[in-house]
């Protein structure tokens, strides 16, 4: 009998179609003389320190699984960082839980809280992974687009509006991939406002917690009151200290939600990798300076980018996090796609066109400033031209 | 205004206009201050680092220790002044600890350096002894590692 793969899959996963923008990162890869501004990790490599921690940890032979949730002592360290940084107090023994990346944390958040039926509503533009996963765990995603009037945030009345008796779940994912928004204390005592009269858990992705700039630092909605007991904080080591590739990340929330959490953790993966872990003990320890040498730069970048936009007449709202920009290109009779190939073909420059991150990308498309200076500006360069060429 | 000195420190290619666009600046109040800065020689100079080891030139490194007796009112200074203003060599330090001064030699062979070395340092007057130690390889100088050329090697991801 021939083997059926359509009867064999799932289908509900076999119904989620793959990202849109593999195929322009497909085409992108095959051709050589490009100057990209489109990759959404940072261009630092891992300070020597850390690196040092993890070399050092294997030469020790430190090559065993650790417990499921994360080494007790990388977890005492997360538990004072939280509170250090953010205000935010968590038993590091049953509150605190070490993942593989943000994305392991952001996954076992949704199946431990989301099941079939249930709503989870969306902010978007966001990054591509939440929608899959909402499905994935039979919820229904229930998505709301956020204006670029309101400086992509999500409204106290945007949200109202979307809940349901059926929504069990509201992502927030500020500072923001790829707009670069933020929420500050107000907005998110405003939405506050709105979830205190639910039962609606949050969960709050806060990968690029550490990279704003301006005055305020990042204030996290687990802070603001009556939060704390119904939030998933979702952090991770991948932007902070520019550790992408050793895959570490961790959730903090209350003990009921943790719990549910680790059983997923500890069936499907068991434990993040021991070296990382290690290595991660190091940059919370020390690290700090190197988060504020990095945001100085991306900092500088950042004001770069969206002025020299700014100066080719491009609208560009200005990101107070993340390393995006996201400039309004609805201006030039084109969809952000067809802007995108063409820069790409015509002028040899990559840009992500926004349609890449869901509703209400349309009209935008998100320049990531993880490239040095004389990269971004050989870029501008190009897109300069095109506008030239554009404007006539 | 001290970032943009540490600016141009990392990157002397940087224009007053980008420079204004980074830090928040107007690009006239930039050129004053590094105009200013340049009267003061407060900056010195602008340079490129350079792997030579890659080109087809032939060069030898040396770093020099060497003993003085300072001369009276004018301690190290006068024999330093000597010293430095050879073209061929490319620092000087007084250091502290079991030499003088440390001399950062530039030559095209070895033979080359030994003479000069022999014939321009060891014959001056303050100085009681040399100590020869040639550079065998660079690995990282002003904050510089050389190495291969970086390959961005990130995969592409949102």
């Amino acid at each position: 009998m021939k083997f059926d793969y359509t009867s064999a899959l799932n289908p509900t996963l076999c119904d989620i179609r793959p990202s849109g923008i593999r195929k322009f990162f497909d085409m992108l890869e095959e051709m050589k003389d490009v100057v990209s501004l489109t990759v959404g990790q940072p261009d630092f490599i891992t300070p020597w320190h850390i690196r040092a921690a993890g070399i050092e940890s294997l030469e020790a032979g430190k090559t065993y699984y650790t417990s499921n949730s994360g080494t007790l002592e990388l977890r005492l360290e997360l538990a004072k960082y939280m509170e250090r940084r953010f205000s935010l107090k968590y038993d590091p023994r049953s509150e605190i839980l070490v993942t593989v990346g943000g994305s392991e944390a952001i996954d076992l958040a949704i199946r431990s809280l989301v099941s079939t039926g249930d709503e989870v509503i969306l902010p978007l533009p966001a990054f591509v992974c939440y929608e899959p996963m909402i499905r994935m765990a039979g919820g229904v995603p229930i998505t709301v687009v956020t204006r670029e009037e309101n400086e992509f945030r999500l409204t106290p009345k945007e949200l109202r509006d979307a809940i349901t008796p059926k929504t069990k779940l509201l992502i927030l994912s500020y500072p923001n991939n790829p707009t670069g928004a933020i929420l500050d204390r107000n907005d998110l005592e405003a939405l506050a406002d709105v979830l205190r009269e639910t039962n609606i858990a949050v969960l709050s992705d806060e990968i690029y917690a550490e990279l704003t700039y301006g005055a305020d630092r990042h204030v996290s909605i687990a802070s603001i009151d009556g939060m704390w007991e119904r939030t998933v904080v979702v952090g991770g080591f991948s932007k902070a200290y520019a550790m992408t590739g050793w895959r570490l990340g961790f959730a903090s929330a209350p003990a009921p939600i943790l719990e549910q959490m680790l059983k997923l953790h500890q069936y499907a993966v068991m434990c993040a990798s021991t070296t990382s872990q290690l290595a991660a003990i190091e940059a919370l320890t020390n690290g700090d300076g190197d988060i504020a040498r990095m945001n100085e730069e991306y900092d500088r970048r950042r004001r770069y980018l969206v002025k020299r936009l700014r100066q080719m007449g491009i609208p560009c709202f200005e990101p107070k996090g993340a390393f995006y920009v996201w400039p309004n290109i609805s201006g030039f009779g084109m969809t952000s796609e067809q802007f995108c190939e063409k820069l790409l073909f015509d002028y040899r420059v990559a840009i992500v066109p926004g349609t890449a991150f869901g509703e209400g990308g349309e009209g935008f498309a998100r320049i990531s400033y993880a490239y040095s200076i004389s990269h971004i500006e050989t870029a501008l360069a190009g897109i300069e031209r095109m506008v030239r060429e554009l404007k006539g | 205004m001290k970032n943009i000195l540490e600016l141009l420190e990392s990157d002397s290619r940087l224009t007053p206009e980008q420079m204004a666009l980074m830090c928040d600046k107007e690009v006239g109040d930039i050129r004053l201050f590094i105009e200013e800065n340049e009267k003061k020689g407060i900056i010195l100079g602008y340079q490129t680092i350079i792997d030579w080891d890659k080109t087809e030139r032939e060069y030898v490194n040396a770093l020099i220790e060497l003993k003085i007796t300072p001369q009276r009112d004018r301690g190290f200074d006068r024999v330093a002044e000597r010293i430095y203003n050879y073209p061929e060599v490319q620092s000087l330090y007084l250091m502290s600890g079991g030499y003088d001064l440390a001399v950062i030699l530039e030559g095209r062979t070895m033979k080359e350096i030994a003479y000069f070395v022999a014939r321009k340092l060891a014959t001056l007057e303050d100085v009681v002894s040399t100590a020869t130690h040639f550079v065998l390889r660079k690995y990282k100088d002003k904050g510089v590692i050389y190495g291969p050329a970086v390959v961005d090697e990130r995969g592409n991801c949102l």
